[in-house]
């Protein structure tokens, strides 16, 4: 085994190098199956924002086009209801 | 056609009780009088906002849902940009998924109101933090 390693490769690893597993991501809307984002509920609307209050993309949190266009709604509709900033530092 | 819409405004925190009470009254009045029909209201005091709006930091939320011709809206928003007690409003029309979980949202709070005055001391053991999360839970079961 050791051998064979050898002949087709000259590194050798103590550990197999960790082959490239990525967690598949999933939009957490269409598994619950929630129809409706609700823009007065900024606690769950935060799940969406990073640090600054900007909206996170789609290819971070996984969410799927119809519902990251409804999340974007509903932190805007929230933004401007002054229940999520529109900027700051250190949200959360 | 009747739509229904929801309503959120915001009125300046220095109002006492019964100024907001009449405020809130004003635009109940306002509604049912232009052929519209309240269908749920909801108080959430007063909170802080997440930025200053007219230099104040907190303000008295009220959301009102209501059934009514298209045309009365912009009459509201009229009223409300008249008034110098509202300090920021939204107006939103539902659809049907909308309205669906405003039933739900509605229904859960009814439920946890009736098992808070049924146990008090239950209530005293959960903590208040809880409660702005739980909706969506719940809606993950449907």
């Amino acid at each position: 085994m050791a051998q064979n390693a050898d002949q087709n490769s000259e590194i050798r690893y103590l550990n197999p190098p960790a082959l490239d597993v990525r967690k598949k991501k999933y939009c957490r809307f269409k598994k619950a199956g929630i129809k409706y984002v609700d823009y007065k509920d900024p606690e769950f609307l935060k799940k969406f924002l990073n640090e600054q209050g900007k909206i996170l993309p789609r290819r971070l949190t996984g969410t799927s086009l119809k519902f990251q266009r409804k999340v974007a709604q509903a932190i805007k509709r929230a933004r401007s209801l002054a229940l999520l900033p529109y900027v700051t530092d250190l949200l959360k | 056609m009747l739509k229904q819409y929801e309503t959120v405004f915001i009125a300046t925190p220095v109002l006492s009780e019964a100024q907001m009470k009449e405020a809130v009254a004003k635009y109940t009045k306002f509604i049912t009088d232009n052929g519209g029909e309240v269908v749920y209201e909801e108080d959430w005091g007063l909170r802080q906002l997440a930025y200053p709006i007219q230099h104040k930091a907190s303000g008295f939320y009220y959301l009102i849902e209501f059934k009514s011709e298209p045309d009365l809206v912009a009459k509201l928003e009229t009223q409300y940009h008249r008034d110098e007690r509202i300090v920021r409003f939204l107006t939103v029309a539902m659809d049907k998924d909308a309205v669906a979980y405003a039933e739900k949202r509605r229904a859960n709070k009814a439920a946890r109101k009736a098992a808070a005055a049924a146990a008090p001391a239950a209530e005293a053991e959960v903590p208040a933090a809880e409660e702005d999360v739980e909706p969506i839970e719940e809606a993950t079961e449907e």
